[in-house]
């Protein structure tokens, strides 16, 4: 793979083959759909942090009129103490059950209790306000340090820390504890010429997607049950939601919609059991949308973290050795991403000493779902921080200490594997020779470099590629598109085929119309659904020949393919062709690719931010950034462009404004996107994206996941700039006035 | 509660309809005239997602009652493109990339078509705030700005 290989379909910018729906306002999302017949589920939310529910009484909600149904924690038929898979994660299933619809203890603010079915939204959400709840309040516990702490209250009587030489036998908020080692730090500390360490904090953050949660269902008892929804993984849905329920997969037929956003958020389910059994109880479709404020009280967030970081090195610029301390909020349900935290953290660099210990600790805050390289970003900011720290103290530029201590192929990584090729110098590299990076800045003005690693995941994607009768082909893959896959498979497909690319339609197919799929996220759709795409493809190019064999009376291996053309000798039929006479050699043509993608390549960031800091306001303004990433392959260039620009954005909004800011008694004040702020159009500057493509060799065209490394640099590129334009260390996110403001005051 | 009876004008064809005194005009889009092309991101008029103009006024239909469309003008993103021949606006987003997910373009799209009526000649900064009542999670807005700035010399070029 180390020549660049001349493509002819792959590399084009072409036209999204959904864009026009998009554009018009004809794509259907989750809540675009309605049924016959169909009623509105609503759910009922506490209004405590930490609560144990004495009694529910729902007699005067069901006696409205229009009311039809109301669902509870004990409609679930029976909950197992298991594990599922869904999206980059897994949940155990009695959590999942109890964060859907609380059993008999609330344990934040706005977690779901009961849902009511009625005939109009606004019937069922003024019966909510009928339902009779009695509470016993408990004292909250918001901040890992509190819950951390020997008297601090209990979320979980039955939760005992895991990862413990020896397993506690006193409850505690601390799910886990997690360590990962290399080498001996005592030695690579005692080489240093220099040691900085320092405490991080970044608050917990919403993915943000503008579409909230929404699904339509409709139970059957004697034949199929059918969810639509906005969902990152239907499949996932599915298992899910029939494990709750307790039915056979074929019973349950699960349909996508387009997703409006999702940033790893809808990778779990929220509504759809539950107005599954709305469904069952009332005998009717029902549709439930949540509110805005549902969506940032009771879904999403990524994890609030307390990080400590201490890295060593010599007057060169050589690291020694790198030592963190990671907690994790987990919310409400144990399962924070702080494993993925402590494996990421230092994996941009080749330094033989290093030791992560990390530490999943559950608060009265809405359980975590995974946000985009979930995990990654808290700790590598904390990591970044500090390795640009030791440049500036040694007086070392900080993309030449990277270079320096660089990960690159054949580096021994911290959780197991030795990296294979990866682009990590490429992206320094080219960050340095960037203009950007050889611009002047004025005075408040400054500059921060960081970069970023994530892993990228394959696994399961299925794929079958239908030929017509006039040779145009459909592709009917399981991954939902959530950011213009489509129109990277059919570029892979049309590649394969040498066919032109608007002759192959991609579709997102129902559970029911392709084999599983995993879920959209970990950056492998682009990466493993289109090796399925490519298998098919080349399924489809075996009986192409096949069949034009049994024509000229030859065998398979006697014939070529090219260009969407079959020939031998002088022999030569296009794929129309053989697919006209397809009834006539054996019935119609269908490619099937079925795969369980492994060598999902890491993809490595670099980027550059400058940023304004008005120091009588605390203001930071972003006056340009660079978001350098190498995509092995880039598929579709814009869409990869626009995945650097989009994750340098949320992490730019996660690095200067974005937080949940709760009241003492555990209340989320800010549940809006006015109060929640992220990035609008006026907030930032064009955001230049560099591909840098260094092939993957273990996928066919050289792709790397391009969707997830991006959101990582961001964070301590830009609080780094601050403190750079400010003279002053930045430890806590986000940067936004008022805290930059106290930075400044304080040292004054 | 009575319903209360409304007409009104959607895309210059004429309507009517039956609707609570509390539905939002984005309610009666959505749920009663199924023009689901209007989205709704916040329901607080602060995400653009359901931008629409009423009497030639951008505004958020989640903040604008369904009553208050009687007698008006409404514009939706169904009523941007030419039947089967897409704006300008449209073709250019396509072009540049300038949607991920999707569920912010048809507002984008409403509210570019309305700034390039009032200023086919923006600068990207004024392209920026007149935008700033959109939000986008996917992009960065670096292409839809991009979008926006093409489409508005293309129209020019054609005016």
């Amino acid at each position: 793979m180390s020549e660049a290989k001349q493509y002819k379909y792959i590399g084009t910018r072409s036209i999204r083959p959904d864009g026009y729906d998009k554009v018009t306002g004809r794509a259907n999302y989750g809540a675009d759909m309605s049924l016959p017949g169909m009623i509105w589920g609503k759910i009922l939310r506490s209004p405590h942090a930490h609560a144990k529910i004495k009694s529910i009484d729902t007699t005067k909600a069901e006696a409205l009129a229009g009311v039809l149904a109301v669902a509870s924690y004990a409609d679930f038929p029976s909950v197992a103490d298991e594990v599922v898979a869904s999206g980059e994660g897994s949940s155990n299933l009695l959590d999942l059950a109890n964060n859907i619809l609380a059993k008999d203890k609330v344990l934040y603010h706005g977690h779901a209790i009961l849902a009511i079915g009625a005939r109009t939204a606004a019937i069922a959400e003024q019966a909510l306000g009928l339902v009779e709840i009695e509470y016993e309040v408990l004292k909250p516990v918001l901040d890992v340090n509190d819950a951390m702490a020997a008297d601090a209250p209990v979320l979980h009587e039955n939760m005992f820390t895991q990862g413990l030489a020896e397993t506690p036998t006193k409850a505690s908020n601390i799910a886990a504890r997690q360590e990962f080692k290399m080498g001996d730090i005592e030695v690579g500390f005692a080489e240093a010429d220099i040691i900085v360490e320092r405490d991080f904090y970044t608050p917990t953050v919403h993915q943000g997607y503008i579409e909230p949660h929404a699904c339509t269902a409709s139970y059957d008892q004697d034949g199929q049950s059918m969810v639509w929804c906005s969902t990152q993984g239907h499949f996932d849905v599915r298992t899910s939601t029939a494990k709750l329920l307790n039915l056979n997969l074929n019973r349950l037929k699960v349909i996508a919609s387009e997703i409006g956003g999702g940033f790893g958020g809808k990778t779990t389910v929220y509504l759809e059991p539950v107005a599954l059994i709305l469904s069952r109880k009332s005998g009717r479709p029902v549709k439930m949308i949540m509110d805005r404020d549902d969506v940032f009280k009771a879904s999403g967030p990524g994890s609030a973290t307390r990080n400590w970081v201490k890295i060593g090195a010599k007057k060169d610029g050589t690291i020694t050795a790198m030592q963190a301390l990671l907690h994790y909020e987990a919310g409400a349900f144990k399962g924070s991403p702080v494993m993925m935290g402590c494996m990421t953290a230092f994996t941009p660099y080749a330094v033989p000493n290093m030791y992560v210990e990390g530490y999943d600790v559950v608060v009265n805050k809405p359980k975590v779902a995974a946000y985009r390289a979930p995990g990654a970003p808290q700790a590598e900011y904390a990591a970044e921080m500090v390795v640009n720290e030791i440049a500036d103290k040694l007086g070392i530029d900080p993309i030449d200490l990277r270079l320096k201590n660089a990960a690159k192929e054949g580096t021994q990584t911290i959780y197991g594997p030795k990296l294979k090729a990866v682009g990590l110098v490429e992206c320094l590299e080219a960050a340095k020779n960037s203009p950007h990076y050889q611009a002047a800045l004025k005075e408040n003005q400054g500059r921060g470099v960081a970069a970023g690693f994530w892993f990228n995941v394959g696994g399961q994607s299925s794929v079958t590629l239908n030929m017509n009768p006039d040779g145009t082909g459909t592709i009917v893959e399981g991954s939902p598109d959530i950011g213009g896959s489509r129109a990277s498979m059919q570029l892979m497909a049309a590649e394969e085929l040498g066919m032109p690319a608007e002759n192959l339609k991609p579709i997102i197919g129902d559970t029911e119309n392709v084999a599983f799929s995993a879920g959209t996220g970990g950056s492998r759709t682009t990466f493993a659904t289109g090796m399925a795409v490519i298998e098919a493809a080349q399924d489809v190019v075996r009986q192409l020949k096949e069949r034009s064999a049994a024509v000229w009376n030859l065998t398979a291996d006697q014939i070529e393919y090219q260009e969407g053309e079959t020939f031998s000798g002088d022999n030569r039929m296009t794929v129309a062709e053989i697919c006209a006479g397809a009834e006539r050699t054996g019935g119609q043509i269908t490619g099937r690719g079925n795969i369980n993608a492994r060598g999902a390549g890491p993809s490595f960031a670099v980027h550059l931010c400058d940023v304004e800091v008005d120091r009588d306001t605390g203001k930071v303004d972003v006056l340009r950034y660079t978001a350098v990433q190498d995509a092995g392959k880039a598929i579709h260039p814009s869409y990869v462009e626009g995945q650097l620009q989009g994750g340098a954005a949320q992490g730019i909004g996660w690095a200067l404004n974005e937080e949940y800011v709760y009241s003492a008694d555990g209340h989320m004040e800010n549940a809006g996107f006015l109060d929640y702020r992220i990035p609008l159009a006026s907030d930032l500057p064009m955001i230049d994206a560099i591909i840098v493509e260094v092939p993957n060799p273990f996928h066919p065209f050289g792709v790397r996941g391009v969707g997830e490394s991006g959101i990582i640099p961001p964070l301590a590129a830009t609080a780094y700039a601050v403190s750079q334009a400010i003279g002053l260390p930045i430890t806590d996110l986000p940067c936004s006035p008022p805290n930059v403001l106290k930075v400044i005051q304080d040292n004054a | 509660m009575a319903k209360i009876h409304v007409n009104t004008s959607i895309n210059g064809e004429v309507v009517e309809f039956l609707c609570e005194p509390h539905e939002t005009l984005l309610d009666v889009l959505r749920n009663d005239l199924q023009l689901t092309g209007t989205k709704e991101g916040c329901a607080s008029g602060d995400c653009g997602a359901c931008s629409v103009t009423v009497n030639d006024a951008l505004v958020c239909s989640c903040l604008v009652l369904g009553v208050e469309a009687d007698g008006a003008e409404i514009g939706t993103i169904e009523g941007v493109s030419n039947k089967d021949q897409l704006h300008v606006i449209q073709q250019k987003f396509l072009e540049h990339a300038a949607l991920q997910c999707g569920i912010c373009t048809p507002g984008l799209v409403v509210s570019t078509k309305k700034l390039l009526e009032e200023n086919p000649n923006p600068t990207e900064e004024e392209a920026r705030y007149y935008l700033a009542g959109n939000l986008c999670r996917c992009t960065g807005y670096d292409k839809i700005i991009r979008a926006v700035l093409d489409a508005a010399e293309t129209m020019r070029g054609a005016a």
